[in-house]
């Protein structure tokens, strides 16, 4: 009973110190502010989003084409449309990376 | 030591608490220090947990029945195995289990994803600090396994349905899956909580999705060898509530799957989406309602319980709460893309996911019907395996013929020309199947001959695009055809993987279609030197035999095995008597044959005292091949949950996360 007790005692004094780690490590931490992501930077993302699946739309068409599954005509027309939308997503992904990010990022904590 | 065990339990349960609303606080008031103090706290619960666990499994391999859990499911005979396995034999243990999993995930997730989602993890610590919450209070509080008793001399023992192989690793295997599709749940609620209802979740959690859909997967087919092998009727799947139970989610679960990668590729079905993934967890969370709140009669329910009050009402939160999270969020999940054609392998995605919540919806019906006429009425009307067939049929056989078109078919839409190509072989390959079905007799069911035709047209669309791939993967790169193949399912592993799977699906199908609809049954009763004959069969009863075995005594009648001329040799068919259980079991005897996958299956139904037995025959056509479904089931999934490294680059490209690891 003694020996059970002593042994959850030491459990428990270890795992609350390990919950505690953070604050014992910064204990006066001067940014404590969790990494939010500004609009510039959810603007960034979705446009990295998009032009991924843009790209992957390509690549999709061609290798259905390569493989038979979309036939020269069908190929000739939506190639175009896609090549478009790629090349839109690239080019928007490409401005917003020169427009400043308005995030507020803090370090990575312990 | 069983305080050290209660107290390493109420050590997780204010861990969890914590993890819950120092979490929620550092999520809501953005404070990075206590964020990562709430991720800790789940670390440590794991730990906890798993001291708590350490002790229980201790006491059943020192049979200390001072503990009334040990006592209640182990006796001093039972091997160790069994003895360690007992853990999960009762409802104590079980959800002991399931909290050492969920923590044990937990920590995975924090650890794994730390980097690469800080800003969701923040929410999703607490959500899973939530669920957490729930089991260690019950464990806490309501259904402790810690329990302490003078000790008795020895145990009542265990099921001895559960003293099987199997029963070391089906539980386990379930409880991951129900288990791992808390953390997709908990991403979802944590990408809704956060406003961050992007792809990230998604990415996020597929390869725990897909992890926790295989468990299910194997839990289930280990499941149903278990019961064809031990339980002893001659089928492996009774439309029992608490199979019904894993079946449920693991659909939910496959529609998710399908269904998100839409979401990825055309950036739709958003909404859709997160309603799979509550429905996923939702019945992840019945299905351990269903097998420990006793609520069903069931083989499976070994104990009846007062937990199921607690469950239900959590059932109802987690409902209401992720319901509600998806309500005040749908401005965010509006899709911006629509389906551009019905003809397109979207569409078929789609269709797929109709039929796959249509089937779930129906089982769960099914399985909820007795409950509530019981409550309404005060009679339980039980729904019975016509109920079920007919919605596996009209919902499965549609589902198996998708499997089929879907790879014949291109995103976004297809002309008419291009499918009266790709279809030409599939279709000429399942018309001539259907032809040698009939040929060799098999047109006396219709649903087997159909069966029979969707999945060969099926296996001809895959193998076609395998070799199609291949092809235009050596004309683009060179090389030898086997660099191009392996190049193909390297460069697109979910693609190919998910083919794999389709193929074990296809399997699966013929294997159930064999087994059920072609399978011959006889009954007889024979004295020694009287045999019977059964499809081609000789079974010759030549001797009974007693011996005692570790812990029950076995009975074993010996039948000789002949086919025309050819000696197959013995079969021994019998029971096993448990005495500190006070129960007799089935031991039946299977003689395969591994060329044609059929099975001749024994059972020795009555033994009498003047030695005559009573034995139940039945020959299965096809049988094994569900078996082997699942070890092509599991290459599948690895395939498709190995890491690809490029996609990793680019999802950390993407998401500005270099040098952290993003999971594909």
């Amino acid at each position: 009973m003694t020996l059970a007790l002593a042994l959850a005692a030491l459990l428990a004094v270890g795992l609350v110190l390990f919950v505690a780690r953070p604050f014992l490590r910064e204990p006066g931490a001067a940014d404590d502010a969790l990494e939010t992501p500004g609009e510039d930077e959810l603007r960034r993302l979705a446009l990295a989003e998009e032009r991924d699946r843009a790209l992957q739309a390509l690549r999709e068409l061609e290798f259905d084409h390569r493989t038979g599954k979309v036939s020269d005509e069908d190929y000739r027309a939506l190639v175009g449309p896609l090549r478009r939308s790629a090349a839109e997503a690239l080019r928007a992904v490409d401005a917003g990376r020169e427009e400043p990010t308005g995030g507020e990022h803090a370090p990575d904590g312990p | 030591m069983a305080e050290l065990g209660r107290a390493a339990l109420v050590l997780t349960f204010g861990l969890v608490v914590y993890a819950l609303a120092a979490g929620a606080y550092a999520a809501a008031a953005r404070r990075r220090r206590l964020a990562r103090s709430a991720q800790n706290a789940l670390l440590a619960a794991f730990i906890s947990t798993a001291v708590a666990a350490g002790v229980l499994w201790a006491a059943f391999a020192r049979r200390d029945f001072s503990f009334v859990y040990v006592a209640n499911h182990s006796a001093l005979k039972l091997p160790l195995a069994y003895r360690l396995s007992a853990f999960w034999g009762g409802q104590e243990g079980s959800l002991l289990l399931w909290l050492l999993i969920l923590t044990g995930f937990s920590a995975a997730a924090v650890l794994l994803d730390r980097r690469a989602t800080r800003e969701l993890l923040a929410w999703v610590t607490p959500v899973l600090g939530g669920v957490a919450c729930f089991f260690a209070f019950m464990l806490v509080f309501v259904a402790s396994p810690f329990g302490t008793q003078v000790a008795p001399a020895d145990g009542a023992g265990l099921n001895p349905s559960l003293q099987n192989p199997y029963m070391l690793a089906h539980p386990p295997m379930l409880y991951l899956g129900y288990v791992g599709l808390t953390i997709p749940w908990a991403f979802g609620m944590g990408a809704l909580l956060s406003g961050r209802t992007d792809e990230r979740w998604i990415v996020a959690t597929r390869r725990w999705t897909l992890a926790a859909w295989m468990f299910l997967g194997i839990g289930q087919l280990l499941g149903s060898h278990w019961a064809y092998v031990e339980v002893g009727w001659g089928g492996y799947y009774a439309w029992d509530p608490v199979e019904n139970a894993a079946l449920m989610p693991w659909l939910a679960a496959t529609a998710f799957l399908h269904s998100v990668m839409i979401q990825e590729k055309r950036g739709m079905l958003r909404v859709w989406n997160m309603l799979l993934v509550i429905l996923a967890f939702g019945l992840s969370l019945f299905g351990t309602f269903l097998t420990r709140s006793g609520v069903i009669n069931s083989i499976h329910s070994f104990t009846q319980s007062s937990i199921g009050p607690w469950f239900l009402g959590f059932i109802g939160v987690v409902v209401a709460f992720s319901l509600t999270l998806v309500f005040w969020r749908l401005p965010l999940l509006r899709s911006k893309t629509k389906l551009e054609s019905l003809v397109s392998r979207e569409a078929t995605f789609l269709y797929n996911n109709l039929l796959l919540v249509a089937l779930t919806l129906t089982i769960l019906w099914g399985v909820t019907f007795p409950i509530l006429s019981e409550a309404v009425r005060g009679t339980a009307i039980t729904v019975s395996k016509p109920y079920y067939n007919f919605f596996l049929r009209s919902f499965g056989l549609p589902l198996l013929l998708l499997m089929g078109i879907g790879p014949l078919v291109p995103w976004r839409r297809a002309s008419l020309r291009s499918l009266e190509r790709t279809f030409l072989w599939p279709l000429g390959i399942a018309v001539a199947a259907g032809v040698v079905v009939i040929a060799f007799g098999g047109g006396s069911s219709k649903i087997g001959l159909i069966t029979y035709t969707f999945a060969a047209f099926v296996a001809a669309s895959i193998g076609l695009e395998f070799v199609r791939g291949t092809r235009a993967r050596h004309a683009l790169t060179g090389g030898s055809w086997v660099v191009a193949f392996g190049g193909l399912v390297a460069r697109n592993r979910r693609r190919y993987g998910g083919y794999v799977v389709h193929a074990a699906i296809v399997l699966l199908a013929v294997g159930i279609a064999g087994s059920s609809l072609y399978q011959t049954v006889r009954e007889q009763k024979l004295q020694r030197g009287q045999s019977m004959t059964v499809a081609g069969y000789t079974l010759a009863y030549r001797s009974f035999q007693t011996k005692q075995g570790p812990n029950s005594t076995e009975s074993r009648a010996l039948l000789a095995v002949s086919r025309g001329k050819h000696s197959l040799g013995t079969l021994d068919p019998g029971k096993n008597f448990y005495p500190v259980e006070q129960q007799t079991s089935n031991e039946v005897a299977i003689r395969p044959n591994w060329a044609t996958g059929e099975d001749l299956y024994v059972i020795a139904d009555q033994i009498d005292a003047d030695g005559s037995v009573y034995f139940k025959v039945l020959v299965k056509p096809a049988v094994n091949l569900i078996w082997l479904a699942g070890f092509v089931f599991v290459l599948g999934s690895v395939i498709a949950l190995w890491p690809d490294a490029r996609e990793e680059r680019r999802l950390a490209e993407r998401y500005g996360t270099a040098g952290a690891a993003v999971r594909a």
